[in-house]
């Protein structure tokens, strides 16, 4: 980064500047890492204590005790397996779904723009201005008995599916980068006769990897995080999620058991976090303000 | 930005530029041609509108109906007003919008202003910056449910660690989440962990896209650092400010999941009773989906207006 900023080079050269300069720096630094480092590291370290030393006071910085049977505890104790994996289904399933569903209608409205499609883009884009727990209350009860099928999707994976594909965002994200690729390149294909299916296949898909990638991790790391929404739609306790289940497991458990399933339960977004970061700051950064 | 670009170019590419618009011009209009091109685009569309139809459209027509209905053994009769009366001669009616407020106020404090100014100085840095990125937005990856319960753990009066750092520097211990006069707060600092990464981040994004050329000049003109901040910082990032002034109101005006896992909602005397927690009770405690449908409306009344200025002023963005 050779941009230039608030404080001159020239400032940043002088003794005193350089001074300054590290001592905030090794602030910052120490600060931010204490301060959000500190907590995970609480996290995690508090999972290995045994169950006096978890609520002994004053607390230890460092384990006396080393359980990493605390681990296997909370897996067995919770069943973390089944609800990590219930979890996966319906962050999966819901990513299918918005990637087969959204991705066709941000084609249709950018590319190949129906009648009516601006009315429709313009009504999918105004359930952004609807405060979502707002809608909350009404969805939940169209999800108890829904129109015309008039069926009761209650505990089932389609409570998670179906309503994730009403994400106007990721549409507004995929119809405008689909609007920025060159015509050019679209129509050569349809003069050779490629059929949309075709289009959208050969050549949108493999030129948005870029926004697909990030669409996607925000779909599943969307599902991983949601609470209210599986707390209602999934009360079945073999159909609950790792969040909903983890809580409302928690009053029955030490402490230190559940502090390793909170371990467990977090692992997977950190792994998606650490190895996606890239594309998930961008997608922040570039789509973060369009809301 | 230095962050790579998602949008090759802004441009909305011209409205009669779609291949399959051209080939019907030439192949001379017909009606078949026209009805094939659009069942074929409409069969794209409809997965995605059914989806909307049956899960927002619908939902939210039946919000308006619901606010003014009562249901009783599956049966709905219209009751005008009733509903909004029953709300606001609930006494918890006054003292969730005050807890809202104060929890939305505290949020801009902590979650507006510090990651503004701590996007600030680590934009001046010129090491390091890839891992305080990392850093603040590590929190906003992590499930909510285990970040709460890892600071009532913290928090806890007995055993947590924030009383035992308070007591090493001398202080006396608090009852962070069973005082009223504190559980607010700690509601608010647990929160403000979890979620001010994004912001911190478009901050940091915001201030690379200020041309150095505009320091230079304030520098020729004798500015000082306050006053470069100021003149330059402030005014070259109003915009996106603004915009997240706006989303984080609307947001935290939304504020559920913190307080309902860190407190059971309620909290010590009510003191952390939230709209959205009113609306909560009411719908799935009391069964009274009118009551909560008309609070439900009052909340969408007030963020309606918020939501109106951010359209308006994202539009200007993209000019």
């Amino acid at each position: 980064m050779s941009t230039r900023t608030l404080i001159s080079p020239a400032q940043l050269a002088r003794p005193r500047g350089k001074i300054l300069y590290w001592i905030t720096f090794t602030l910052i630094v120490g600060g931010f890492t204490l301060l959000f480092l500190g907590p995970l590291y609480w996290l995690i370290s508090s999972g290995f204590k045994d169950a006096q030393e978890v609520i002994r006071t004053p607390p230890t910085l460092v384990p006396d005790s080393f359980e990493p049977g605390n681990y296997q505890q909370a897996w067995k104790v919770m069943d973390l397996a089944q609800l990590l994996g219930n979890t996966l289904y319906y962050a999966f399933g819901a990513l299918a779904f918005q990637l087969v569903l959204d991705v066709a209608a941000a084609y249709s409205l950018s590319r190949l723009r129906p009648v009516f499609g601006k009315a429709i883009l313009g009504m999918m884009l105004a359930t952004l201005m609807i405060p979502a727990t707002v809608l909350v209350v009404p969805q939940y009860l169209t999800v108890l008995d829904v129109p015309v099928i008039e069926r009761n999707l209650l505990n089932t994976p389609w409570a998670i599916w179906l309503p994730s594909v009403t994400n106007a965002f990721n549409i507004f994200l995929l119809k405008r980068f689909f609007d920025s690729i060159p015509r050019e390149l679209l129509d050569a294909a349809s003069m050779d006769g490629a059929s949309p299916m075709r289009v959208l296949w050969s050549i949108v898909l493999p030129i948005s990897q870029p926004i697909l990638g990030v669409v996607s991790i925000f779909a599943v790391v969307g599902v991983w995080k949601d609470f209210l929404w599986p707390m209602l739609t999934l009360p079945d306790p073999t159909k609950q999620t790792l969040n909903v289940g983890i809580y409302s497991l928690s009053n029955g458990v030490p402490v230190n058991v559940l502090i390793a399933a909170l371990t467990i339960a977090s692992l997977p977004t950190l792994l998606i976090f650490l190895v996606f970061q890239r594309n998930i700051m961008s997608g922040l950064t570039a789509g973060g303000l369009k809301g | 930005m230095s962050a790579p670009s998602l949008t090759p170019s802004k441009a909305d590419p011209p409205r009669h530029s779609t291949p399959y618009e051209t080939s019907r011009a030439t192949s001379g209009g017909s009606f078949a041609k026209s009805l094939r091109r659009n069942l074929t685009a409409h069969g794209f569309l409809i997965g995605a509108v059914v989806c909307f139809a049956v899960f927002s459209w619908y939902p939210m027509v039946r919000e308006f109906f619901l606010a003014f209905q009562k249901t009783e053994g599956g049966e709905s009769t219209w009751v005008g007003l009733d509903n909004l009366v029953t709300v606001f001669n609930d006494p918890a009616f006054w003292q969730a919008w005050r807890n809202t407020l104060l929890f939305t106020v505290l949020a801009l404090v902590f979650g507006f202003a510090v990651p503004f100014v701590a996007a600030i100085v680590i934009n001046e840095f010129h090491h390091g910056k890839g891992y305080l990125r990392l850093l603040v937005y590590l929190p906003v990856m992590l499930p909510p449910v285990a970040s709460v319960l890892l600071f009532k753990y913290l928090y806890d009066p007995g055993y947590g660690l924030l009383n035992e750092l308070l007591g090493f520097f001398g202080l006396p211990e608090q009852q962070w989440l069973q005082d009223a006069d504190l559980s607010m707060l700690s509601v608010v600092l647990a929160s403000t962990w979890m979620n001010m990464g994004g912001a911190a981040l478009i901050y940091l994004a915001a201030l690379q896209g200020i041309p150095g050329e505009l320091y230079e000049a304030a520098e020729l003109d004798g500015a000082n650092l306050f006053r470069k901040i100021w003149h330059v910082t402030i005014p070259q990032t109003r915009l996106i400010l603004s915009l997240m002034l706006l989303m984080q109101v609307i947001a935290t005006m939304q504020v559920f999941v913190e307080p309902f896992l860190l407190t059971g909602g309620a909290g010590p005397e009510g003191s952390t009773t939230t709209v959205v927690y009113l609306i909560y009770q009411y719908a799935f405690n009391f069964n009274d989906y009118g009551a909560a449908a008309a609070l439900g409306l009052l909340l969408l009344a007030l963020l309606a207006g918020f939501s109106a200025a951010y359209v308006r002023l994202s539009r200007a963005e993209d000019e």
